[in-house]
């Protein structure tokens, strides 16, 4: 069971992060298609920082020393790295969406097909193979919590909570965690959230109360730019043992059937990225799943097919998009280029 | 005067916007080039000037010389592959391209590949030939990948029209449902290629000839060789499109006459758009559903007719390139959707959705990864660098419009100054 919730949680948590990157995108009226891009983009970003920083040697006296807190906050700085470098990739779509009035649906497409030529072009440059890995380790030595820092010995139990909630598990998740709640409250209840969403829902009202809908629109796609590539930083970090291969296994896409399925809000988005988390936790490791613990495979004797699981998240997207578009909260100038002239 | 207005014809300014798209592309991956080999020593300016050179001419490669400086000329091998390759991209162009002119971002495009070439392969591959003569089996295999691609195309057309479901995203996610399916048909399949046990993970090319035989009451399957006292019950298998004299043409190549159905398609579709009452209501619903079904056009059924239609098309360049006989699919394909699909987007862009220009921009696209690839083989740097190249050309086409006010600001400006 503590594996179940651990390792839906690795799943659902970039998910979350990364749909609420295209809620903040769409609330301020711009469509974000890119998020795959941005994400692969990120993750290379913060491989790389990992990668250069090993090698300059700060962190491997820490390291040697075991000393955590100072590893944790290589991490941190990783994913702020990533955060930062996925904010300056999704200006290209800002300026072309909002300056230029582009169409942003290929503005969009056009990154997702940049990021994995450019990451790749580098990347075989770097490494002369087609994955970037860490400089030295892996992400489970070095960035993993594990029972043996909090004076746990090999055999002794950490009870439930601690098996679940510490042993194991990457403090970037949380870290992921806070940005959700800090960045949903943020949307919701500040004066700059509000603005925001204005300017998603009619940009001409918002611009005659003084709103500047140009620069909101760029904090939006901006945000989202950060919060997709903090995202895909982590989801390297915590599945693929921080190594970047220019893919996310469309990830991109699966966090925005799950903004669409959370119908832009951030609770609901909550609840869809948990569910889809443990559709993919279900799909990765079903036939060697114990949920009860006594010691039968429950899922493998369902004998049902890991595509099944694979692709629910999209099937489930598209009969909830069909039953609910009449009454879908799809932001309602989501897509249009702003045009002050028109009110 | 004349002069003039052929400068300022719309269709005029359009070719040049994308011209200059394409130039733009070319100089940005040209500057990433030039970066690399400037920060890398063992390459430096004589390194980035070589992969610039074959970023440009690469069609024209033909390798190095013994004091080790890069050769150009014809290359009947390059030429041949490049024709090859651009097969699946003008279909897939045509088909981005037909929905563009139906007010259709058809960003399915890969998905409905992925059908295509499913059903293409099922039937080029399990049809005994000893039965059916293997043309017809090739013919069958071509339609039933169109077939595969129209029913999945049809998919989101019909949530476009009856639930007003944004194409664009039910697109994205019957991709990815295409992707595990197709996943789970090939896996759970006898198409595996076991005969040639050097890769894994593959289906046999179409080429490959298995005999289904009982030996000694034990049935089983082999390939060509088939072992003395055993029963043959099926052959399958041997299907591979014909070469149409190509291969003499561009001797060594993998060119095969793909690329003639693949233009007679596009005029086809060129014909459709321009000469036929449906193509006229189809790019009427393409400019205004609602003004359509006013002036008494049934859109719904025009919506879906032209995402089948699209889906059909894909899923024909699925066929003819897989059907070549001598390409193989990694079946495994849960976690990624294939290039072709996507690059369909750039073709029908740089193409204006025109279909006729779609042959041309897709033998672009084409000659570009081909360029790559002797990138890839002659110098230090790798094919994603025209992947980089394409993206450039999608992200300035999402703002064509403004590129061509551009040119023609550009021109009135000259009109000033004369």
């Amino acid at each position: 069971m503590s594996f179940l919730i651990r390792q839906t949680l690795v799943y659902a948590v970039p998910l979350m992060v990364v749909a609420l990157a295209g809620v903040f995108a769409e609330r301020s009226g711009i469509i974000n298609l890119a998020l795959e891009g941005i994400m692969i983009f990120g993750a290379f970003m913060g491989v790389l920082f990992v990668r250069f920083v090993q090698q300059w040697g700060w962190f491997q006296a820490a390291f040697e020393a075991k000393n955590y807190l100072a590893l944790q906050g290589f991490c941190a700085l990783a994913i702020l790295f990533a955060a930062l470098m996925g904010a300056v990739f999704s200006l290209l779509l800002a300026f072309a969406a909002i300056n230029l009035k582009a169409d942003q649906t290929i503005g969009g497409t056009a990154l997702n097909l940049m990021a994995p030529a450019l990451v790749l072009f580098f990347i075989r440059i770097l490494a002369n193979q087609n994955t970037l890995n860490m400089y030295t380790g892996d992400a489970a030595s070095w960035f993993m919590l594990k029972k043996a820092m909090f004076g746990y010995g090999r055999k002794d139990e950490m009870g439930f909570l601690g098996s679940t909630f510490v042993d194991k598990v990457y403090v970037a998740t949380y870290i992921c965690i806070l940005v959700f709640v800090v960045m949903a409250i943020i949307l919701y209840k500040t004066r700059f959230g509000m603005r925001l969403r204005s300017c998603g829902e009619n940009p001409q009202a918002s611009a005659s109360l003084g709103i500047d809908v140009i620069k909101m629109r760029y904090a939006g796609v901006v945000i989202s730019g950060a919060l997709a590539g903090m995202g895909g930083f982590v989801y390297v970090l915590t599945t693929a043992n921080c190594s970047a291969n220019g893919d996310v296994a469309g990830f991109g896409f699966l966090a925005l059937a799950v903004m669409i399925f959370g119908n832009w809000k951030p609770g609901n988005i909550c609840g869809a990225a948990l569910l889809f988390g443990l559709f993919k936790c279900i799909a990765a490791s079903y036939s060697t799943l114990d949920i009860n613990g006594d010691g039968v495979y429950a899922l493998k004797n369902l004998n049902i097919n890991t595509n099944i699981y694979r692709m629910m998240p999209y099937v489930i997207t598209l009969v909830v998009l069909a039953f609910t578009s009449k009454s879908s909260r799809a932001p309602k100038a989501e897509g249009i280029p702003y045009d002050p002239g028109m009110r | 005067m004349k002069k003039e207005s052929f400068w300022s014809k719309p269709g005029t300014r359009s070719v040049l916007a994308s011209l200059v798209a394409i130039l733009i592309g070319m100089l940005a991956g040209g500057i990433v080039i030039l970066i690399v080999g400037l920060t890398n020593p063992s390459l430096g300016i004589k390194g980035a000037w070589e992969g610039i050179r074959l970023v440009v001419a690469g069609l024209f490669a033909t390798g190095r010389d013994a004091t080790g400086a890069l050769t150009f000329g014809f290359n009947p091998v390059t030429f041949g592959n490049m024709l090859f390759r651009a097969v699946p991209l003008i279909m897939t162009g045509l088909s981005v391209a037909l929905g563009n002119k139906a007010g259709l971002f058809n960003i399915g495009a890969p998905g409905q590949y992925l059908a295509g070439t499913a059903a293409s392969l099922y039937i080029a591959l399990s049809v005994p030939t000893n039965v059916i003569p293997s043309w017809l089996v090739w013919l069958l295999a071509l339609l039933c990948g169109m077939m595969a691609g129209a029913i999945w195309g049809a998919i989101p057309g019909m949530l476009k029209a009856f639930l007003n479901i944004n194409e664009v995203l039910a697109c994205i996610m019957t991709n990815w449902i295409a992707a595990n399916l197709v996943t789970w048909f090939f896996e759970g399949s006898n198409l595996k290629n076991v005969l040639e046990g050097t890769k894994s993970g593959y289906i046999y090319k179409t080429a490959t000839v298995m005999n289904d035989i009982v030996a000694d009451g034990v049935a089983s399957t082999v390939g060509a060789n088939v072992p003395e006292g055993a029963t043959i019950v099926a052959t399958r298998g041997g299907i591979a499109t014909s070469k149409l004299g190509l291969d003499r043409l561009f001797a060594g190549s993998q060119v095969n006459g793909g690329i003639v159905i693949a233009i007679l398609l596009a005029i086809v579709i060129y014909v459709l758009l321009s000469r036929t009452t449906m193509g006229y209501q189809l790019k009427a619903c393409g400019a205004n559903r609602y003004a359509a079904r006013y002036a008494g056009i049934q859109d719904r059924r025009n919506i879906v007719l032209t995402m089948a239609l699209a889906g059909s098309l894909a899923g024909a360049g699925a066929a003819l390139y897989w059907l070549s006989g001598n390409t193989e699919f990694f079946w495994s394909t849960y976690q990624s959707l294939p290039s072709e699909g996507f690059n369909g987007i750039p073709v029908a862009l740089l193409a204006i959705n025109n279909p006729i220009g779609v042959i041309f921009s897709a033998t672009f696209m084409s000659m570009l990864s081909v360029c790559g690839q002797k990138l890839t083989e002659l110098t230090a740097f790798n094919e994603y660098i025209t992947d980089v190249i394409i993206s450039v050309i999608v992200y300035l086409s999402a703002f064509m419009l403004v590129i061509k006010t551009w040119i023609s600001r550009l021109h009135k400006g000259k009109a000033v100054n004369k």
